[in-house]
């Protein structure tokens, strides 16, 4: 054991030595075990391994195409989809997931809802990751009053409990699909911003940051170039799983009548349609929710599998 | 350590003051006239004038941020626009629903949460962790309304073994002295009351405790994880403990410094849970109430149940934060 640990600790030492085509020609003579990996190569090997990354991988997959081929597939237009003849029927052969109090196929919403929540979650997370990465950026780089003044504002609105500042950020711009977007954005700002902060007060120390100003450097340049690719893995995995919370907490809003408006296909706005015939038709409940729970269930393997495959300290 | 306690608590009095200025504004934006929603679309436009000028809204915003604040710190929080109450009478029948119901739902959560978590963590890779770790992902990923809305269904509407809404049967009589009803209960010494109360409690405090159940589950299995590879666990175990004692004594220990932070984390989530909770089991809360205050223009009520919801989120936070820094000596106070 110690004599494998000291050859491992030569081999390192031997590698930041040597240049690029040194190793590549020890590989290729099959003097080194392995050709070197970058961090992303590294980790994409590890992600297709784990099985609950692939899961995840499936899932994502699975919904993303859903909702690309939707529209293309089965054009839908939900003014038009509903005939009262055959309202609330419970799963039968020709309507698999049964149809709704207006004899709408629930099925076929499910399909054509999957766009909906995708784009919300998607959208969401990259506004409040992009914004938040540069609000932390900033403050953690330059530090001093700029840093007082960008993390007091982000304490206070981490004050709100996140639902109720989201309800009001919808009650002032009005409700739709749009503004449940900017809510949600708006309302996830914060993490991003605090978590990139943290990596940047890190990584400001370093040795190379330091060479990098002395060689002159211009500060834009360096956190572009230095600082936020060093801090992006842990950008990435919360952005996976926060597409998940992203979703849940559009569906929340669409329940609650502050979403997606009507006959839209929005998972949390039909789940909220088939409150009133629960007792009777729970399908119209049910059903939707489960949608929901799979997507988010989804992008959460996912996320627990890049935070595996990115920690430097899980790899071999 | 005390300086490090002062310095934090005045450190919340500028985000408090931001709290309360956000929410002042924030709630001006929404589109609509409160005078208006009150008295309704065919009042003449000298009533609405005569209404605004008694409530103060003719005066320039800042001024008005001014009296309110001015009103505040003398503990007034005003009347309600739409129901003309005090808000402070309706905030003392409120807030201890609330609590009473999230504290359950902590409790649960953190008791359970917990407790998988450390099993899990034990008997690594059996049947009860890849149970376990299921249950929380599913858990993590599931929308807590509809949780709620299949228990209903399960347990409350078509079997009627739980109620699907209310603290209490109507037509049982309290005497709301902490205005926690368990409490209240308990304190007139009706047995039959009490039970009535925790038969109410049981499907929201389940339904919301799920909130923080499954991400503490997952948190506390990986931490234990993580400390029972450590050396003090292994020599814990050489020199002959119980395995009950290196789990609980040694492992559990360390384990849950992270856990706890989490736990202040997840307080926001239960607050914003606690918003979808009550909506669904007709719960006179503070969640329901700014709910419905921010959809009515309710300005006072948005203004108190917000500011009062953060007060509690941003001290319990910093309770917290000291709790771990009592618990973590080596945490250093600057």
């Amino acid at each position: 054991m110690p004599f494998s640990t000291r050859a491992s600790v030569i081999t390192k030492k031997e590698q930041t030595m040597a240049t690029t085509t040194d190793i590549e020609m020890l590989a290729q003579q099959g003097i080194l075990a392995r050709k070197p990996r970058s961090l992303w190569g590294d980790a994409w090997r590890r992600l297709r391994y784990s099985i609950t990354a692939r899961i995840g991988m499936v899932i994502a997959a699975i919904i993303v195409l859903t909702a690309i081929l939707a529209p293309i597939v089965d054009p839908y237009n939900p003014k038009l989809d509903s005939n009262l003849d055959i309202s609330r029927q419970p799963p039968s052969a020709q309507h698999i997931f049964g149809t709704d109090r207006l004899g709408r196929d629930i099925f076929r919403r499910i399909v054509h809802g999957a766009s909906l929540s995708l784009s919300v979650g998607v959208v969401a997370v990259a506004t409040a990751g992009i914004a938040g990465t540069i609000l932390g950026l900033v403050s953690g780089y330059f530090g001093g009053a700029t840093d007082m003044v960008i993390m007091r504002i982000m304490d206070i609105m981490m004050a709100f409990p996140s639902m109720l500042l989201a309800i009001a950020i919808v009650a002032v711009r009005g409700t739709g699909l749009f503004n449940t977007i900017i809510a949600i954005s708006v309302v996830g700002i914060p993490n991003y911003a605090r978590l990139v902060r943290s990596m940047v007060l890190s990584i400001r120390e370093r040795e190379y940051i330091l060479a990098s100003h002395m060689v002159g450097v211009r500060t834009p340049v360096i956190i572009l170039r230095h600082v936020l690719p060093n801090s992006l893995s842990p950008i990435i995995v919360s952005a996976t799983m926060g597409i998940g919370g992203a979703i849940l907490t559009a569906a929340a809003l669409g329940f609650l009548g502050l979403g997606a408006q009507p006959p839209a296909p929005e998972w949390g706005a039909m789940i909220g349609d088939g409150v009133p015939f629960l007792r009777q038709t729970p399908h119209m409940v049910f059903i939707p929710g489960m949608a929901i729970m799979l997507t988010v269930l989804g992008f959460n393997l996912l996320g627990d599998g890049l935070r595996d495959a990115l920690d430097p300290q899980m790899r071999e | 350590m005390t300086n490090y306690i002062i310095r934090r608590i005045l450190g919340l009095i500028p985000v408090l003051f931001g709290v309360s200025f956000l929410v002042f504004f924030l709630i001006r934006l929404i589109p609509g006239d409160p005078v208006v929603v009150m008295l309704g679309d065919r009042a003449s436009a000298e009533d609405v004038a005569r209404v605004r000028e008694e409530l103060g809204f003719n005066k320039p915003l800042h001024l008005q941020y001014f009296s309110f604040m001015g009103q505040l710190l003398q503990g007034n929080l005003g009347k309600s626009i739409i129901h003309h109450t005090q808000v402070v009478d309706e905030l003392k029948y409120r807030l201890p629903a609330t609590i009473e119901m999230v504290t359950w739902a902590l409790m649960l959560g953190v008791l359970v949460g917990v407790s998988v978590g450390v099993v899990s963590a034990v008997k690594r890779n059996s049947v009860f962790d890849i149970v376990g770790m299921i249950g929380a992902l599913l858990g993590v990923s599931m929308p807590i309304f509809w949780l709620a809305l299949v228990l209903i269904y399960a347990l409350a509407v078509n079997n009627k073994i739980l109620p699907p809404s209310g603290r209490i049967n109507v037509e049982m009589f309290v005497d709301r002295k902490t205005g926690f009803l368990f409490l209240d209960t308990l304190l007139m010494g009706d047995i039959q009351a009490t039970l009535n109360v925790i038969w109410h409690l049981i499907l929201p405090v389940a339904v919301l405790s799920t909130v923080i159940m499954p991400p503490l589950a997952r948190i506390t299995r990986a931490c234990m994880l993580d400390v029972l590879n450590q050396d003090y666990v292994r020599t814990a175990r050489a020199k002959g403990l119980a395995e009950r004692v290196v789990v609980i004594k040694h492992a559990l220990k360390n384990a849950l410094l992270p856990v706890i932070t989490i736990i202040g984390g997840q307080l926001g989530g239960l607050l914003g849970g606690a918003i979808l909770t009550e909506t669904i089991f007709s719960w006179p809360g503070m969640g329901t109430w700014a709910y419905q205050a921010i959809l009515g223009r309710d300005y006072p009520i948005v203004q108190a149940s917000v500011l009062v919801s953060a007060t509690i989120f941003v001290f319990v936070n910093l309770a917290v934060d000291i709790l771990y820094a009592v618990l973590d000596p080596r945490i250093r106070y600057n």
